[in-house]
């Protein structure tokens, strides 16, 4: 059983990071990384990647959108994201080791806010398109803390007692 | 002599008199427009010091109104219709005209709950977007004013006791409409604002007016709390 990494861009496009991700030098350390399975979101992306495989059994696959990710992101061992919220949320709540990777030409993005966060609080990596390799090659998926969803119980209560209900 | 004089004499009379009478009379109307622009401030925040809560229970629960908006909005909206009480028994959901997916996805979640008691009615309204992403502030604050005057009259008709949003910019002429109802005495609706998981460190647009307009402001982040004081802080709830 292989590994697989599965990288999306969201509901526009983020060539950079697509073609960040598809170099040589970064698919070299993904295969020594031991995964063998690349799936890339692309969005409106223009980039022109086809799905091919390698000699060396590493297999790449392409899509724009799908109507749920869910799927794609059940099968990931990890996950390369754009840093807006939705993405890192979904993936974080699969469980899943992700790297938020953010978009340096939307600059005062507030979507990053949240990425920012979640990384000061341990539970992702986050890199721009240049440091991704090296991000890659440093770091430590079992030091990444778990996720735990919020509490909207806690919300339902609060609005009871403050409407006087109960 | 006589007539021209009478009436050189009475002129300047007459001129002093009327002048007098004006400035009288500006001076009134604009001591009557301060008194009434007081009466308003004073009243507008006794409507969302919350003195204006439903307070009689009724029997058959509260009415909710939820303004849902596209995308995050939404799934993050549902899940805190996941957890309500069984109080409110009423749901009216408010949403942009352009937004089919979270119409679908808003009748999918009350399918999904529909067992026994717990069922609920619930219906879907429409109003034309008030803002775009992107659109510029001079013409967003023209469809404004054309979404408010949409929904005055669909919040005169349904009077929820509890609108909930979660800042879609189509709250905002909705929430605004519901003080208006507070502030003539028809309706005393809580306006409960939950600003968005993904501001960790500033309020949205929409945040930023309706934490003036808002009975109930909740963040989800603390460094939020710290900047507005007047913010309530639940930790993450989605």
């Amino acid at each position: 059983m292989g590994r697989c990494v599965f990288v999306t861009v969201g509901t526009t496009s983020f060539d950079e990071l697509i073609s960040s991700v598809t170099t040589e030098e970064n698919i070299t350390i993904l295969q020594d990384l031991g995964y063998d399975k690349l799936v890339l979101q692309i969005g409106r992306g223009t980039t022109t990647l086809k799905p091919y495989s390698t000699t060396s059994e590493f297999t790449v696959d392409v899509f724009r959108y799908k109507p749920s990710l869910a799927e794609d992101l059940k099968k990931a061992d990890l996950v390369i994201s754009h840093a807006g919220a939705g993405s890192c949320l979904e993936a974080l709540e699969e469980g899943k080791p992700l790297i938020a990777v953010v978009n340096e030409n939307l600059m005062s993005n507030h979507q990053n806010e949240l990425a920012m966060q979640l990384y000061k609080d341990g539970h992702l990596y986050y890199c721009t398109c240049r440091t991704l390799g090296t991000t890659l090659k440093t770091m430590d998926l079992s030091a990444l803390k778990r996720y735990e969803p919020g509490h909207p119980e806690i919300f339902a209560s609060f609005l009871d007692k403050a409407l006087g209900l109960n | 002599m006589t007539s021209q004089n009478q009436e050189a004499l009475s002129c300047p009379a007459l001129l002093h008199l009327s002048g007098s009478g004006m400035q009288d009379c500006a001076l009134s109307v604009g001591f009557g427009f301060l008194v009434a622009v007081l009466l308003l401030g004073i009243r507008t925040r006794w409507v969302l010091r919350g003195y204006a809560r439903p307070r009689s229970r009724k029997k058959d629960g509260l009415s909710l109104l939820v303004v849902a908006g596209s995308g995050g909005h939404t799934t993050e909206m549902l899940r805190l219709l996941g957890k309500l009480s069984t109080q409110y028994s009423t749901k009216y959901y408010v949403l942009a005209e352009t937004d089919t997916m979270s119409e679908e996805r808003i009748r999918s979640f009350e399918r999904s709950k529909v067992t026994g008691i717990e069922k609920s009615m619930y219906s879907i309204h429409h109003i034309p977007r008030s803002r775009e992403v992107r659109q510029s502030w001079s013409s967003s604050l023209l469809t404004s004013i054309k979404s408010t005057l949409h929904c005055l009259p669909l919040t005169v008709r349904l009077r929820p006791d509890v609108i909930l949003c979660n800042g879609p910019g189509t709250c905002v002429p909705i929430c605004l409409c519901a003080l208006l109802l507070g502030i003539i005495g028809m309706k005393n609706i809580t306006v409960v604002y939950v600003e968005s998981i993904c501001r960790v460190e500033s309020l949205s647009l929409t945040g930023r007016i309706l934490y003036y307009f808002s009975n109930l402001f909740i963040v989800q982040w603390p460094l939020l709390k710290e900047k507005y004081p007047k913010s309530i802080y639940l930790g993450r709830l989605v």
